[in-house]
């Protein structure tokens, strides 16, 4: 269990300051995929690093299993590194070392023997699916190969816990695919606690079951991702699941709208038409789509909505009924 | 001079100059590797930051760079006949030329190794490695092909400097090519040595491409 209290991170001194992290505390549990979201310069990344203390907070305390790694001495903190492993953006592989020698690293500077290391390094590249590439050096990969040879390597040192900071970021989006597919795999079989630090809610989608959003530095919304996907609360939460556009002058013009999302039971209704016959009344989509969530698929709509208050109490009941979830949406 | 006179001169030039540059290379490395070292790690943002020390050593390191070959090995007499035992001849000049050179040395290996990816570095950190494991398994390593194609340089570097050790009495084809040449006119002689100094820096520096591209795996 990873547990954050009050975490800030100011960069700059006098009077040039930016503050990275402006007091955050975030729960995260053993076993789970947690998801932390926002958008570049939210502080996720910061955040992220100061998990294994590749950023020194400026304030707060970090617990990981009930130890606080901002106490550590060198020593024990570089023991704390070999339990909290972590993948990259860039891979940051070794260019000079061939596929197995990077994945061997690990195991190296912890002294492990050479015979012992050699049969861990082999099961790994056969748990990433690489065996075949034990020879080649990183230059001769895709930045898929790149990033599951990155992985193999993180998951060396028997790790407890497995940060990912934007680790599908520079992948296309099939690669991306499988490199979170390996993921959560590995969550599943290994029992690894993963953070994973993105942008993309697809990212979230697919594979958390926990997420965070951030957002100016400061955790906005936290929960269940199907919660907080159904009930999204804060302005960046639905600026990231694209309820409205992150681009304010493509804003349509109109206050009042709606937003159902329907679940498993309800996807296969014809929610809206029902909804018509039974209300009479009309209504303006104005944008649909289908997603992924952990293995259920979620519709949402944004339907324009007549403007009077009864009509619309009236359209909400009726869709509450049916099983929908339904919520105001004030665009702005 | 007959051929066969030139010939047996330069060779022996030829020898006097690799017994001249060859150790002094050596020495230069010794030291200048573990100061181009210091320099990264203790620098800003370094691995193990120590910016006073860094900027004591940057300091010194330069005003070594700013002297002089000539102005250095004349200012060393006192110092030379101590450690080299003798101040004259061809043996006492590997110590100035060391001097002369590990500063270059230190600055060219520093050089190397800040264009190692910080990203490794902050990868092997986040694997719980030791400084030390750092520079052997990853700043080493991983700046390989650029530290041999900057040794290449250093050597035709020093090279250069051995052709001024006539001024101290040493030997080597920098001291036939003045005394012969200038001095007495013997222009044959003059650009035999002249060609083997350009035939010794051209193979120095095919060899270090060699090894740089055959290190190299950062390409495909």
């Amino acid at each position: 269990m990873i547990r954050i209290e009050g975490l800030r991170k100011i960069y700059g001194s006098g009077q040039t300051t930016v503050a990275a992290l402006g007091g955050v505390s975030l729960t995260v549990m053993k076993g789970d995929i947690h998801g932390i979201i926002g958008m570049s310069g939210a502080g996720k990344s910061t955040l992220i690093r100061c998990i294994n203390r590749l950023d020194t907070p400026t304030e707060g305390r970090i617990l990981i299993d009930g130890q606080d790694i901002l106490a550590m001495k060198p020593r024990e903190l570089r023991a704390m590194r070999k339990r909290v492993s972590m993948i990259f953006q860039q891979f940051n592989l070794l260019m000079q070392r061939t596929v197995a020698r990077n994945v061997r690293y690990p195991l190296e500077i912890s002294g492990v023997p050479k015979a012992e290391a050699n049969r861990r390094v082999a099961e790994l590249l056969e748990i990433v699916g690489l065996t075949n590439k034990a020879d080649a050096y990183p230059a001769q990969l895709s930045g898929g190969q790149k990033q599951r040879v990155a992985i193999a390597r993180a998951l060396a040192s028997n790790p407890e816990v497995l940060l990912s900071d934007e680790a599908t970021s520079a992948l296309d989006p099939m690669t991306t695919q499988s490199i979170l597919a390996l993921l959560q795999d590995i969550n599943r079989r290994m029992g690894i606690t993963v953070v994973v630090i993105t942008h993309e809610m697809a990212v979230i989608r697919q594979i958390c079951n926990r997420v965070t959003i951030i957002d100016g530095g400061e955790i906005v919304e936290e929960g269940d991702v199907d919660e907080v996907f159904t009930h999204t609360r804060s302005t960046a939460g639905r600026r990231l699941f694209g309820i409205v556009s992150a681009e304010p002058h493509d804003e349509l013009h109109f206050t009042d709208a709606i937003r159902i999302v329907f679940d498993g039971d309800t996807f296969n209704e014809p929610v809206l038409s029902q909804m018509i016959l039974k209300t009479g009344l009309a209504v303006n989509i104005l944008s649909a789509d289908v997603k992924q969530l952990s293995g259920k698929r979620y519709g949402q709509m944004l339907l324009e909505v007549p403007a009077s208050y009864e009509d619309r109490a009236r359209l909400m009941n009726t869709l509450s009924g049916m099983g929908v979830t339904v919520e105001e949406v004030h665009l702005s | 001079m007959t051929a066969d006179k030139i010939w047996a001169l330069v060779r022996q030039g030829f020898i006097d100059t690799l017994y001249m540059t060859i150790p002094a290379t050596l020495l230069a490395y010794l030291l200048g590797l573990p100061l181009g070292v210091l320099l990264v790690i203790t620098k800003k943002g370094g691995i193990r930051e120590m910016p006073t020390f860094n900027k004591v050593l940057g300091v010194i390191i330069n005003f070594l760079r700013s002297v002089p070959f000539l102005i250095l090995l004349v200012m060393l007499f006192p110092v030379t006949r101590i450690v080299m035992g003798t101040s004259v001849g061809t043996r006492s000049i590997i110590f100035p030329l060391f001097v002369s050179a590990f500063p270059f040395v230190a600055r060219m290996v520093e050089g190397s190794l800040n264009e190692v990816d910080s990203g490794l570095i902050e990868a092997a950190q986040s694997m719980g490695s030791t400084t030390l494991q750092i520079i052997w398994k990853v700043l080493l390593p991983e700046a390989l092909p650029s530290l041999i194609n900057g040794a290449a340089i250093c050597i035709t570097t020093i090279l250069a400097y051995t052709a001024m050790a006539g001024a101290a009495g040493g030997d080597g084809l920098g001291k036939i090519a003045i005394t012969y040449g200038l001095n007495r006119r013997e222009y044959g002689v003059m650009y035999a040595a002249s060609i083997a100094l350009v035939v010794l820096v051209q193979l120095f520096q095919m060899i270090g491409n060699i090894l740089t591209r055959v290190t190299d795996h950062r390409r495909r």
